[in-house]
């Protein structure tokens, strides 16, 4: 299946009793597999007016206890931002699903990774943040979709799964199926009408003094929680290793190959492959950092992970980037040759 | 019938749309404030018919209306002498 | 003695923090009374604006969500599909109705979808300090029009529901006012309407828009703004049922 219509079905599987959409290449596959499949299973599909609107419909639909979701591309998730903030100050689960192109205004259509700042450094106004998922294959894309819901419900919030153009556009072959879920706290802030019971409100506004402080302090404590429990990353042959690469998404499946090619070729590469973006698996890192080695972070934007990886290195050892940023995707080859200068410009013994 | 209104004069904001509602005029302004510093309506209740206008009219729904349907009182046909301005004179 | 008035239970006894003489306690008061008198407190929804009603959950006791400026109809959309048996409403001054929400408003009428709106026109922004809305008045002063509104500049007033009424999505258009008892009146039988059609499940949405004082940024005393309601707003917003 491709990606996107993958993530589509494997949202349904996952109880999405809600999408709400506008299109936007290169996701289009979403809204219209939504708008046959959800109907088929008694679910409610609305092609919104904007992005703007979709992002609010989400919200309604999740204020009244439902799962709902949504997916953009950049420019429309740009639009979502004061949806993504008001969601997060309003303790509301949702799942976004950001399918990136190239940026910045209009771009291209062309998958990209320019919108990891905006994920993970919180995009809308204030102090909050949204788990974000970056899967880099379409079975993975399908293992994160229940995933991002249970994770939303749990922790009351919005979470994030960010893929690019090219994961949403590829075909792959996938297992779906229904997942059990986690143990998860029930609902009963939501509204639901108030019978028998006095009145829930869902809101964001908390005027008085001190109040909106003592809840932000509430929304920081949690997330401390979710840093220590919810973080995901994947390493591959990084015992030894001199050089080691940091790529998510589409990009790591190319770095992957990369290594290994390098590793034919007598040098000792490995890769550390996030899963989680938010949290960022800076313990995983920064570990990886204590041993004499290099760290080579490869994205498709002009370098906007790498700022993480070198908070998680914190100077321990050297970072250097590499990058093809408004929708341009880095070749094996490309990647195989940075690896090689690295080994020629620092000495390392091959 | 007599009717009878009662106004919570602290919750009271002295709009003075009752004051105008008040088909028997009998609804003034108070020359003193309340706690919040609002002049509030109050009423001797004199001639009230509960009509309700006031209680209608009323942003704050501070005004409740009574009716005695047992009592069969004549209601005073004369309008009271000299009264006060009801509203507070606008500055000049 | 016979209880004639008196304040009903969905309206919370406390103090607001509106103005002397502001609509929004009034048009409040009307739709609390209506949902008791309809029996449907407990399975009704309502959504509140920005604006001076930002804090309408303090005074109607249903439950009830805050939402960005100008998105409750989409919210309500969201909230109505996927809880079809809930009384869904939307209670919305002229900023957020009109302005920053007008793609919004258009889009839930345009699409049919069933849910109820009490638009409270009162021709400004209230709680940002007076300045200009859509529905302003030509030559009316406001703080972003220091000279009053001129139609070659800022446009003429929007009548908004002339506009939705084009709409074939609407099933109940009206607009009344709050300027007299028997507006007052008038306006709960509109209001009582329009909740009254979604709990039959019309096939569509209502709007009751309601022209209310602002006495403090009219700069008027509130008889008097009541008074401009009468004299002057109704010749550009004409009372009345537009539809349905």
């Amino acid at each position: 299946m491709c990606g996107n219509e993958a993530l589509a079905e494997a949202a349904i599987l996952a109880g999405c009793d809600a999408y709400f959409g506008y299109p936007i290449t290169p996701q289009n596959e979403v809204p219209a597999y939504m708008s046959r499949r959800m109907p088929e299973e008694g679910r409610v599909f609305v092609q919104s007016e904007s992005e703007l609107a979709a992002i609010n419909m989400v919200f309604g639909a999740s204020a009244t206890g439902k799962r709902a979701m949504t997916s953009s591309s950049s420019p429309g998730i740009s639009l979502m931002q004061e949806g993504i903030s008001y969601l997060a100050g309003a303790e509301l689960p949702t799942v976004v699903v950001n399918v990136m192109r190239g940026g910045p205004g209009l771009g291209n259509i062309a998958g990209s990774q320019s919108d990891y700042f905006q994920a993970t450094r919180g995009g809308g106004h204030g102090d909050y943040r949204t788990i974000v998922l970056g899967p880099s294959s379409v079975q993975e894309l399908v293992d994160c979709m229940p995933l991002a819901f249970d994770l939303a419900d749990q922790y009351r919030m919005p979470v994030m799964v960010l893929i690019d153009g090219i994961l949403g556009q590829m075909m792959e072959p996938v297992i779906l199926e229904k997942k059990p879920r986690r143990s998860l706290p029930t609902k009963d802030w939501a509204l639901t009408g108030a019978a028998n019971r006095d009145q829930n409100i869902v809101r964001s506004l908390w005027l008085g003094e001190g109040v909106l402080e003592e809840f932000n302090n509430k929304l920081q404590d949690r997330y401390k929680q979710i840093a220590k429990k919810e973080v995901w990353s994947e390493p591959y042959n990084v015992d030894d290793a001199d050089i080691i690469v940091v790529a998510y998404g589409i990009t790591a499946r190319i770095v992957s190959s990369a290594v290994d090619r390098a590793r034919k070729e007598g040098i000792r590469a490995g890769w550390i492959r996030p899963i989680t973006l938010w949290p960022f698996p800076t313990e995983q890192i920064s570990k990886a950092a204590d041993e004499p080695r290099i760290f080579l972070t490869v994205e498709m934007s002009n370098g906007q992970m790498v700022e993480d990886v070198k908070l998680a290195v914190a100077g321990k050892a050297p970072v250097v980037f590499y990058g093809r940023p408004g929708g341009g995707t880095p070749g094996v080859d490309e990647i195989l040759d940075q690896i090689r200068q690295l080994t020629i410009k620092s000495e390392i013994r091959t | 019938m007599t009717g009878k209104i009662v106004i919570d004069t602290e919750r009271c904001k002295g709009c003075g749309l009752c004051v105008v509602a008040c088909p028997r005029e009998i609804i003034v302004l108070s020359k003193k404030s309340n706690k919040n510093g609002y002049f509030p309506a109050q009423t001797d209740n004199h001639g009230c018919t509960a009509c309700a206008m006031c209680a209608l009219m009323c942003p704050e729904a501070v005004i409740e209306v009574y009716r005695d349907e047992a009592e069969d009182t004549e209601v005073d046909p004369e309008p009271a002498e000299e009264k006060e301005p009801a509203l507070i004179e606008e500055k000049a | 003695m016979k209880t004639v008035f008196k304040r009903t239970p969905t309206l919370k006894d406390c103090p607001t923090h509106y103005c002397p003489g502001c609509g929004h306690g009034v048009a409040h008061r009307l739709i609390a009374e209506v949902i008791d008198e309809l029996d449907i407190r407990g399975r009704t929804i309502g959504i509140a604006p920005v604006g001076c009603a930002v804090l309408a959950y303090d005074y109607l006791d249903v439950d009830m969500v805050e939402v960005a400026h100008g998105r409750p109809p989409a919210v309500a959309t969201g909230m109505k599909r996927t809880n079809p048996e809930k009384i869904v409403f939307s209670y919305q001054g002229d900023g957020d109705l009109a302005s920053i929400g007008a793609a919004e408003i258009l889009h839930a009428g345009h699409r049919g979808e069933q849910i109820t709106v009490i638009f409270i026109n009162n021709a400004v922004y209230g709680m940002t300090g007076g300045q200009m809305a859509p529905t302003t008045m030509l030559n009316q002063v406001t703080a972003t029009t220091p000279e009053g509104r001129i139609a070659t500049e800022q446009g003429y007033p929007l009548q908004v529901s002339e506009l939705l009424a084009t709409l074939p999505g609407t099933v109940y258009i009206e607009r009344c006012a709050l300027s007299k008892p028997a507006r007052i009146r008038q306006a709960k039988k509109a209001i009582k309407h329009a909740f009254e059609l979604q709990v039959d499940g019309a096939s569509g949405m209502s709007l009751v828009e309601v022209l209310t004082a602002c006495p403090t940024y009219w700069r008027m005393t509130p008889s008097k703004a009541l008074e401009w309601i009468e004299s002057d707003m109704t010749k550009v917003f004409p009372l009345g049922r537009l539809k349905g």
